[in-house]
């Protein structure tokens, strides 16, 4: 391996030297492209994405999915008041548009993010007032001490209220009432970088902002960045390989050899911040497509724990992930808060177990029920769902597979009617409590909204809901370990495995892959130039 | 005449509305946009909320009336996925399709029929032997297939072509045209090349059984025995009979090439109306796809139209009847 690539190299160090000049332009190419620029309008990757490159939240997760202070340089509770976060403003910022950067713009970016339109209000439920504090300092006072708030806020980007009233963009992007709006074409940040063009869906060419004030602090190697959403897998990697672009997110996991082995490329990998699982329904009391009549056999635990003994992951990481997974007995990545080595290792287990557990949940011939699976969703995910029904009819469980493209799939998960279906979750706090709230806790209007298990257990709600105002760190973790033994004894969900991410680069380039997917051009250096 | 066309109008506006109401009584099967536009944090409250705000939760002959009524007025309404006006978008982005399609539609005309005329005058001949056996290859693989097999020679291999893309466009205010920089230039010839394979082979092949066909008559046996030249017998005699067939076929085909471009702009992601349909499908962004199938469908009659009108031109048998259509 090494040897090869010290040739390759040595054979391409010539054609380095000759590109240096353009060296400074990062053509990137991913499958999806920002859905608008509004910042505060949609709740979504790419979006985050390419809105990162151009406006700045107060602090963020850099490559290695630390906080890292961006807008603001310190933070923490107010020593007076446990409801009170005090953030510490960066001085010498200022605007694209040359406007100087102020606790104003906080509190009104906030505002505006809270407002009924905006896809980000969820993450900011807890907080009842911002305003400006003593000095450069701003003071988010929430509806009790929320320990976890600055995770929340690390794509919360901030506007320039001037610019924002001057333009009539003070109101976030609304689809359904029919005015553009002129924040979701245009945008004036205090990011690295400003926007040159957009054609939506064709290309977006972004220039280094001179006056940004963390031109010493990054790399800051690239000078133009030319996007270009490329939904092909095929031609993403053509183009890749062709050298039209410099830079890819989401090569497949087919074709990674074929771009580790090319001149000039190379793959680079990491852990991503999504784990993939399945749910059943555990709550009803009977379900819909199975052939037991008037029972649900879901409801029984060792039936979820046979289950759970018969995924069996290593073959689906080496067959069906071609080893690009990192299997996991919980639903959890390992840099969220709260995960352990323990509760990471997948059940041992054996078949014969497994049938055992079956019998003693009284099916000892099994039963027949409904996957509903998505398939274009998640890495190889209808792959994933047909190795699995193979491993279901080992111990006697048949299983029929319903694969789906995501926009029929997910109202099923919506309305939770669904027996057995895949699922991915990744976590932005890097926090269990946010799991929790979303997957475990009993469904209701605003809380476990995405739990289409069914799964509803009292004395778990109230430990999540104590989660949220705990300030001793230590109980609260304690707290954590104790909400996931009930979790992993109850066997809710089937964990499978994290995704693992593959960004493939052209040599001249480096960065580090962000556990989010979320690449941070001002991180990015080249050599050669 | 005027009857003619009047009555073909009205029958194309029937055909509208049905094409419509299908389409829209479709849309309830492909999915929920709803969880596109919300992100993971979204509460149930805001699924009703969202739901209502667009119109959703109405019944669904509400939801077609509406659109029909503002479809009438020109107004196909926001797209969910942009949040800027579904014609505005639409207009945006058919220029990219139009080039291309009415690139691809002459290069499979002029070497459809060139090649047509050619094998069917020689017959037998080793060359038209061999263009008859690589022309099933058009007809049989399939397009993102032939794309990909391009893309891998051209761009990965070779490098001489780009494998994604539109190139660099001009601005021309109401047209972006690729036309006018090399790179647009360049950008061109590979999707034109697999859009318009399949269309070339099927005209190619059926001007030569046509011709062939008109070559047996006696029209021609006495044209030759008149001793006109072999040229004038083939194109001012033979290829002139042979054209009917092969303009309602090319017609039809031209509608195809726009139509089925999304599979090839898929591939190219070339920025035309078929990506932005094939994205409005994955995000169930309805009033994109409702514009898009009627624009196909006005298109669809619009040249079933035209080529019925050119019939009226080119054979002076069917003005006989005065305006009787078929």
């Amino acid at each position: 391996m090494n040897l090869t690539r010290h040739a390759l190299l040595a054979t391409t160090a010539l054609g380095l030297l000759a590109g240096a000049a353009q060296a400074q332009t990062l053509r990137w190419a991913a499958a999806g492209d920002a859905l608008t620029l509004d910042p505060h309008a949609q709740n979504e990757g790419p979006t985050h994405t390419m809105n990162h490159q151009i406006y700045e939240p107060l602090l963020l997760r850099n490559t290695a999915g630390d906080l890292e202070g961006a807008l603001a340089t310190d933070w923490q509770v107010s020593e007076e008041d446990p409801n009170v976060w005090i953030f510490t403003l960066r001085d010498g910022v200022t605007f694209h548009g040359g406007q100087e950067f102020d606790a104003e713009d906080v509190i009104f970016s906030i505002e505006r993010a809270q407002s009924p339109n905006s896809g980000m209000k969820e993450l900011l439920g807890s907080i009842v007032e911002v305003r400006a504090g003593e000095g450069n300092t701003v003071e988010f006072v929430t509806d009790g001490p929320n320990p976890i708030l600055p995770a929340n806020l690390t794509n919360l980007f901030i506007m320039d209220q001037g610019w924002a009233e001057e333009n009539d963009a003070t109101e976030v992007q609304d689809y359904a009432a029919g005015e553009q709006t002129y924040a979701a074409a245009n945008t004036n940040g205090t990011g690295p970088f400003q926007l040159s063009s957009r054609e939506a869906d064709v290309r977006t060419v972004l220039e280094v902002f001179p006056d940004y004030w963390g031109m010493d602090e990054f790399p800051m190697a690239i000078e133009r960045v030319e996007f270009t959403p490329i939904q092909n897998a095929a031609t993403r990697v053509a183009a890749l390989l062709s050298g039209e672009v410099d830079f890819v997110q989401d090569v497949p996991v087919q074709d990674l050899e074929r771009v580790q082995g090319s001149d000039g490329l190379e793959v680079i990998t990491a852990p991503q911040n999504r784990t993939i699982f399945f749910g059943m329904n555990v709550g009803a009391d009977d379900i819909e497509n199975d052939d037991v009549d008037g029972e649900n056999p879901f409801s029984k635990v060792e039936v979820r724990q046979a289950m759970n003994m018969a995924l069996n992951r290593d073959a689906i990481q080496r067959v069906v992930m071609r080893g690009q997974s990192d299997p996991t007995g919980i639903i959890i990545p390992p840099f969220v808060q709260g995960w352990t080595e323990e509760l990471n290792a997948p059940p041992e287990g054996d078949m014969d177990a497994a049938r055992q557990l079956l019998e003693e949940g009284g099916y000892p011939d099994g039963f027949s029920v409904q996957l509903d699976c998505p398939n274009d969703r998640y890495i190889n995910d209808e792959a994933i769902c047909q190795a699995v029904v193979g491993m279901m009819s080992q111990i006697g469980i048949n299983v029929n597979l319903n694969a789906m493209p995501k926009a029929q799939f997910f109202p099923l998960i919506e309305n939770g009617t669904t027996d057995f279906y895949l699922l991915g979750w990744g976590v932005p706090t890097f926090d269990s409590e946010y799991v929790f709230n979303f997957l475990v806790h009993t469904k209701d209007d605003s809380i476990g909204t995405w739990n289409a298990t069914g799964y509803s257990n009292p004395e778990l709600d109230s430990q999540i809901e104590s989660l949220s105002s705990m300030t001793d760190l230590d109980a609260r973790d304690q707290e954590i370990a104790d909400i996931w033994a009930t979790v992993q004894e109850e066997t809710i969900y089937l964990p499978l495995h994290n995704q693992v991410l593959n960004w493939g680069i052209a040599d001249g380039f480096e960065t580090e892959v962000q556990p989010e997917d979320q690449p941070k051009v001002k991180y990015f250096e080249t050599t050669g130039s | 005449m005027l009857a003619f066309i009047l009555r073909r109008v009205f029958q194309s506006i029937v055909v509208l509305l049905i094409v419509g109401f299908v389409a829209f009584s479709m849309f309830t099967f492909v999915g929920d946009p709803i969880d596109n536009m919300l992100g993971q944090e979204r509460t149930q409250a805001d699924i009703a909320r969202l739901r209502a705000q667009l119109g959703l939760d109405q019944p669904f002959f509400v939801q077609y009336w509406n659109f029909l009524g503002n479809a009438l007025q020109g107004n196909f309404g926001l797209s969910y996925r942009q949040g800027r006006p579904v014609a505005d978008i639409l207009a945006e982005r058919a220029p990219a399709t139009i080039e291309l399609a009415a690139v691809s539609a002459f290069f499979a005309m002029v070497l459809g029929i060139g090649l047509g005329v050619f094998t069917a005058i020689r017959r037998d001949g080793f060359a038209s032997n061999a263009i008859m056996t690589l022309s099933l290859i058009g007809v049989s693989l399939p397009t993102f297939l032939i794309g990909i097999l391009l893309i891998y020679v051209f761009a990965v291999e070779l490098g001489w072509l780009p494998s994604f893309g539109r190139g660099e466009v001009v601005d021309l205010g109401w047209w972006t045209t690729g036309f006018l920089t090399a790179s647009g230039l360049k950008a061109l010839i590979l999707p034109a090349i697999t859009l318009g394979l399949y269309q070339m082979t099927l005209i190619m092949r059926l001007v030569r059984s046509e011709m062939l066909e008109v070559l047996r008559q006696d029209y021609i046996r006495f044209a030759r025995a008149r001793g006109l030249k072999e040229r004038a017998v083939n194109f001012r005699h033979a290829l002139k009979n042979t054209l009917v067939p092969v303009i309602t076929v090319t017609g039809l085909q031209l509608g195809a090439i726009i139509a089925f471009a999304i599979i090839t702009e898929t591939v190219f992601q070339w920025p035309g109306v078929g990506l932005l349909f094939i994205n409005a499908i994955q995000f169930v962004d309805i009033p994109v796809m409702a514009a898009y199938l009627m624009l196909i469908s006005v298109m669809f009659v619009s040249i079933n139209l035209i080529v019925d009108l050119l019939y009226f031109a080119i054979d002076p048998r069917l003005r006989v009847g005065k305006g009787g259509g078929h």
